[in-house]
């Protein structure tokens, strides 16, 4: 008890200041990028369009900061623009297919047909399609359904975009605390935790007391390997989505494909380990009537259904707070530019801080629900029920 | 219009969905091997022993009241023992002293005696030799006195007449 607090007392004010200047970083350099960004789109608009379509403008270009990128934007557009091109590794049909992204960047309407290894392709918005026979009449040759989506065919994109670069630095930097932190596990033997180490302790006894094993009970030890590792992947990107400068700043964990492997992992992992009696419970659930087993299947089938449910409600849960977050942070910084006023940001600053604090404990805590989740439907698959007990 | 078609956001892109799935698997395995295993063994090594510790240190602490315990009991004892030694000690010394005082008192009374034994034989052989030396004497006085009146003839007449008389008588 008493030996924790000396640990708090002496990270507090550093914990504190981290986070404001966090929060002050984050609002102001988004708020630099977005101001930026929506005054060239809306620059040359404003004269000849109406208001609604400057709005879609806005939330064009929102979505286009939370979105995956095949460069890693900074600041700056046409030539004054500063970015870190990433290779395109594009698998065609003619085989695979690279270039850095920056070689085919001038045309991004599909009104250009490049060849790279004998395959032709066109970038339209920043992804790369196979081209029409010719030309549409707009002058592309992509074709858009009612959505604005392309129709066209697209070669599978294995590109190193800016979120693949994220997570490789995200693995990258928890390989290196990790294994750090393992090294002075075995180097301090039966000493106390030094630096790092007892920095990270609470957040690993965290998920071993609090998380672990109350949802997995004696066989916590087979899981916590995974649970850790899902954890602190979780926190370190949503932190590392909160920084607005290089090497933080993509929305990784704030993408669907992103959190559908994690969910999907969550999901192998139960279903491979549910035992006897969590399928019983799914195929003949205990303690129901009969009438709603026989002769039409009814709980079976919601059991069955829920299997799935479970993890894609991990999914979109993960997704949705993250991009929200991001959302929310970037339409109060837009504010200022809708309102055409320079005092509109004497509000919209202190509440995109405000968001980004909040962003800054929802990161944690998303970690954390995920993380106890995954726990709680593994825990399910692997309880072992008794024959007297209903539910 | 499919539901994933709606927005881009919602559509999982299947390189970044790769990727992903590769680097998660690489990171955990790494993980699992190189810092999970040991972090968590540490861990409960180190929870484990702080745990003997402090039973140990109950364990002690127990030995300890126990040991005050019987180190008092046998001071105690000590002092009991010390206590007696010491007024056996003063009784022996007294006992020792008593009985060199009456050995000195024996003997002293013995060379006493012996001393007036001594001295008395040595008065008795004096006197003998006085009584000697006197006899020698009164005999040549006696003689000197019988020659000086020897010297006349008549005198010793007398004198035998005189003895003669005297055996008559008897």
């Amino acid at each position: 008890m008493n030996n924790k607090r000396p640990f708090i007392e002496k990270f507090f004010t550093p914990i504190v200041l981290f986070t404001l200047f966090l929060m002050f970083a984050a609002g102001n350099i988004q708020a630099q990028d977005t101001v930026k960004a929506v005054k060239d789109v809306t620059a040359d608009s404003l004269k000849t369009e109406t208001k609604a379509e400057k709005d879609e403008d806005i939330s064009a270009v929102i979505l286009h900061h939370i979105a995956d990128s095949h460069e890693w934007h900074f600041w700056g557009e046409g030539k004054d623009k500063v970015a870190i091109p990433l290779p395109v590794i594009l698998y065609t049909k003619s085989g695979f297919v690279t270039f850095l992204s920056s070689k085919h960047e001038e045309d991004e309407k599909g009104a250009e047909i490049f060849t790279e290894k004998g395959e032709s392709l066109v970038n339209y918005e920043g992804k790369y399609y196979y081209p029409a026979a010719a030309k549409y009449e707009n002058g592309t040759y992509v074709k858009v359904d009612e959505n604005q989506v392309p129709v066209n065919e697209k070669p599978l994109d294995l590109s190193i975009t800016k979120n693949v670069l994220a997570l490789f630095i995200s693995v990258a930097l928890l390989m290196i605390i990790f294994l750090g932190i393992a090294r002075s596990y075995k180097k301090n033997v039966g000493k106390a935790p030094k630096g790092m180490q007892s920095a990270l302790e609470p957040f690993i006894l965290f998920v071993r007391d609090d998380i672990a094993i109350p949802q997995l009970g004696h066989k916590y030890a087979k899981f916590m390997p995974y649970l850790l590792t899902v954890f602190f992947f979780i926190w370190i990107n949503n932190l590392l989505g909160l920084v607005p400068i290089f090497p933080g700043g993509a929305n990784l964990t704030g993408n669907i494909a992103l959190t559908a492997m994690l969910a999907l992992t969550t999901f192998i992992i139960t279903t491979v380990n549910g035992n006897k009696s969590y399928w019983g419970h799914i195929f003949n659930t205990p303690g129901v009537p009969w009438w709603l087993k026989f002769p039409v299947p009814l709980m079976p089938v919601v059991e069955f259904i829920g299997i799935f449910t479970k993890p894609i409600a991990l999914m979109i849960r993960l997704f949705a707070n993250i991009t929200a977050g991001h959302i929310l942070v970037l339409s109060l910084i837009a504010l200022i530019v809708i309102l055409k006023s320079v005092y509109a940001s004497a509000f919209a600053i202190p509440f995109a801080l405000f968001i980004s604090a909040i962003e800054l404990l929802v990161g944690f805590l998303q970690a954390f629900i995920f993380t106890i989740l995954s726990a709680l439907f593994i825990g399910m698959a692997i309880e072992e029920h008794h024959a007297d007990e209903h539910h | 219009m499919t539901i994933l078609s709606l927005n881009p956001l919602v559509s999982p892109d299947p390189g970044l969905f790769i990727w992903s799935a590769v680097s998660f698997a690489i990171l955990f395995i790494v993980l699992r091997a190189f810092a999970w295993k040991p972090i968590v063994a540490a861990l409960s090594e180190r929870e484990q022993s702080i745990e003997d510790a402090l039973q140990k240190a109950a364990a002690a602490k127990e030995e300890m009241a126990r040991l005050t315990g019987e180190n008092e009991e046998l001071l105690k004892q000590a002092r009991a023992e010390r206590d007696l030694i010491l007024r056996e000690a003063k009784k022996m010394k007294d006992q020792i002293v008593g009985e060199a005082k009456e050995t000195a008192q024996r003997e002293g009374a013995r060379m006493i005696e012996k001393a007036r034994i001594e001295i008395d034989n040595q008065t008795a052989i004096a006197m003998a030799g006085v009584k000697e030396q006197v006899a020698t004497l009164s005999l040549e006085i006696a003689e000197k006195i019988l020659r000086k009146q020897f010297e006349d003839q008549k005198k010793q007449e007398e004198l035998v007449e005189d003895l003669l008389k005297k055996v008559k008588l008897n």
